[in-house]
């Protein structure tokens, strides 16, 4: 029999995907509830408050980047333990000792945190219209965003969950690495306020383009040219692919 | 045409502990072929380089003829791989475990569903279909193993310890179920402890001590080698020690007697009886390839 990798890479994507609907009160729900309060708080209670940022209110200015922000949390966390939990209880042999390429059981566990991520962004988006009217405007820089956030940050969880050793592992990236990128990333100002030094380290932070990129699809302004931000996020996913491809031909982390 | 031919495998973990070294022998496509030695011996790890799990310091293997450096995924479609440890999710339905495993290995669902209920019908396990991983018992989890392994109809089949930790009606049942994959025509390389499993299902004996390989023959020939084969007897009379059964005294009824190649056990009673001793009980000191064994490999 020909051997098909499209069945191996639905076989790995429906399995995660059954996972996250199955155990939805862990998966879908507390980002929905997290973000429901920043809501409260950075939109009702002191939004009015802080007035205009960039011609709109503060609580409009702030539902693009919480959307993104839920988006980048779900993407990471859930490739993240679910990869590493699959590596912890030794499942993770089924699918190393069968034919599946690198770039399948890549897909495969991505296709997951994708999943999870943009159902969650597109629910957030909708309890944020109780909240705030929003408007898009440019739908295509909505949708674009959102994917290439969310396939790049799926990545990124995959590299955590390839060289966890232990759960701990898991929790330390998400605390130190990605809370830092996403509260530095613009999601409750805009970057190009900042003063010098901070301005300069933004434009390292791969989550500023994408946040600034998929905030540019809600209200029409961005703070770096646009085709910039999309080019900059294509190229960064492109590149962890790759380095992810060839880490997991050498199968690094997986073999003894 | 060999089924697996390891020229030169060497393996040394990053702790410095050289597990395998030099390690050179084949797998004759359509034999079972045991792979025999101590705890430490090297067997596991080797059945871990085989199957992708353990990367290999030096060597080469072929599998069906491919070289598993260079068509990786490709080898492995050959291989069904039965670990000596569960490995899979406790938390999934029986059927899933299978109809997902034949999945990696890009077998269609509508496949996989048949294919899966015949195994689970043949190992017993068709009224655990639904039931989670965690719910089944010890012996059930390894023949769940077995299912899983054999669900995308691989040519060799890797079986590490399988019978470890199961009940010896299992086991008996097990062998027959081994007995009649082989039959079919599946290549067998088995990894066990238990001699009398080796003795009874292997054709060629592979051991090993630490790390390399001491011995590779049919098991017909290494039993021949045997010089003598050791025998307790149980007996109510007092007899003498030595003499040409080197007989040796265990306790006040029980006595341990060497039987040379070539001479029956029955011409040992006669013997005995004509010196007017019955022998109450007799039983061999340990299988034939035990012996062996404990010679070559320990």
């Amino acid at each position: 029999m020909t051997y098909s990798p499209t069945i191996a890479y639905i076989t790995i994507a429906r399995k995660e995907v059954t996972r996250i609907l199955r155990i939805w009160t862990q998966t879908l729900l507390p980002p929905i509830i997290t973000q429901s309060l920043y809501f409260v708080i950075f939109g009702a209670f002191l939004g009015s408050r802080i007035g205009e940022v960039g011609g709109q209110s503060y609580a409009g200015f702030i539902v693009p980047g919480l959307i993104l922000m839920a988006v980048v949390t779900s993407a990471f966390s859930n490739v993240a333990s679910s990869f590493f939990g699959a590596k912890f209880q030794r499942s993770i042999e089924e699918i190393l000792v069968a034919p599946v390429s690198p770039s399948t059981l890549l897909a495969g566990f991505c296709t997951g945190g994708i999943f999870r991520s943009l159902v969650v962004g597109v629910i957030v988006f909708i309890v944020s219209l109780f909240f705030v009217p929003s408007t898009i405007t440019h739908l295509w820089a909505v949708i674009y965003f959102s994917i290439v956030t969310a396939i790049f940050f799926s990545m990124l969880g995959f590299l955590n969950g390839m060289f966890a050793r232990k759960f701990d592992d898991v929790g330390i990236v998400p605390t130190f690495v990605l809370t830092p990128l996403t509260y530095l990333g613009g999601v409750f100002y805009d970057i190009a306020n900042l003063p010098g030094v901070w301005h300069t380290i933004a434009r390292f932070n791969p989550l500023a383009y994408a946040i600034d990129g998929f905030r540019y699809g809600f209200t029409g302004h961005a703070s770096t040219p646009i085709l910039g931000s999309a080019i900059t996020m294509f190229l960064l996913t492109s590149v962890l692919g790759i380095a992810l491809i060839a880490l997991l031909r050498k199968r690094t982390g997986l073999q003894t | 045409m060999n089924a697996i031919t390891l020229t030169h495998v060497e393996k040394t973990y990053s702790t410095g502990t050289q597990a395998l070294k030099n390690v050179s022998f084949e797998v004759k496509a359509g034999s079972m072929t045991g792979l025999l030695g101590a705890n430490g011996a090297g067997k596991t790890t080797l059945i871990g380089i085989l199957t992708g799990l353990v990367r290999k310091t030096g060597g080469q293997i072929l599998v069906a003829g491919i070289n598993l450096d260079d068509q990786p995924e490709l080898a492995r479609s050959y291989i069904g791989v039965v670990p000596q440890e569960f490995n899979f999710s406790i938390f999934e339905k029986v059927e899933d475990i299978l109809i997902d495993q034949a999945g990696y290995y890009g077998v269609p669902r509508k496949t996989a569903r048949e294919r899966a209920d015949n195994l689970l019908h043949e190992l017993g396990l068709w009224d655990k279909r639904t039931a989670t991983a965690r719910t089944l018992s010890g012996g059930m989890k390894r023949r769940l193993m077995i299912a899983r392994a054999l669900i995308h109809e691989p040519k060799i089949l890797l079986l590490d310890e399988p019978s470890a930790g199961v009940d010896v009606e299992l086991r008996r049942g097990m062998w027959e179920f081994i007995r009649k994959i082989h039959a079919q025509g599946t290549t067998i390389l088995l990894t066990t402890h238990y001699l009398e499993e080796a003795e009874e299902l292997c054709e060629q004996i592979v051991m090993m001590r630490q790390g390399e390989v001491v011995r590779n023959a049919p098991i017909q020939e290494l039993l021949n080698e045997l010089s003598a084969q050791s025998f307790v007897l149980t007996t109510d009379q007092l007899l003498t020690e030595g003499g040409i059964y080197n007989l040796k005294q265990k306790n006040a009824t029980t006595w341990e007697a060497s039987l040379k190649q070539g001479t029956s056990v029955t011409s040992m009673i006669q013997d005995f009886a004509s010196h007017g001793v019955t022998i109450r009980d007799i039983r061999p000191k340990a299988n034939r390839l035990e012996e062996v064994f404990i010679e070559a490999a320990m």
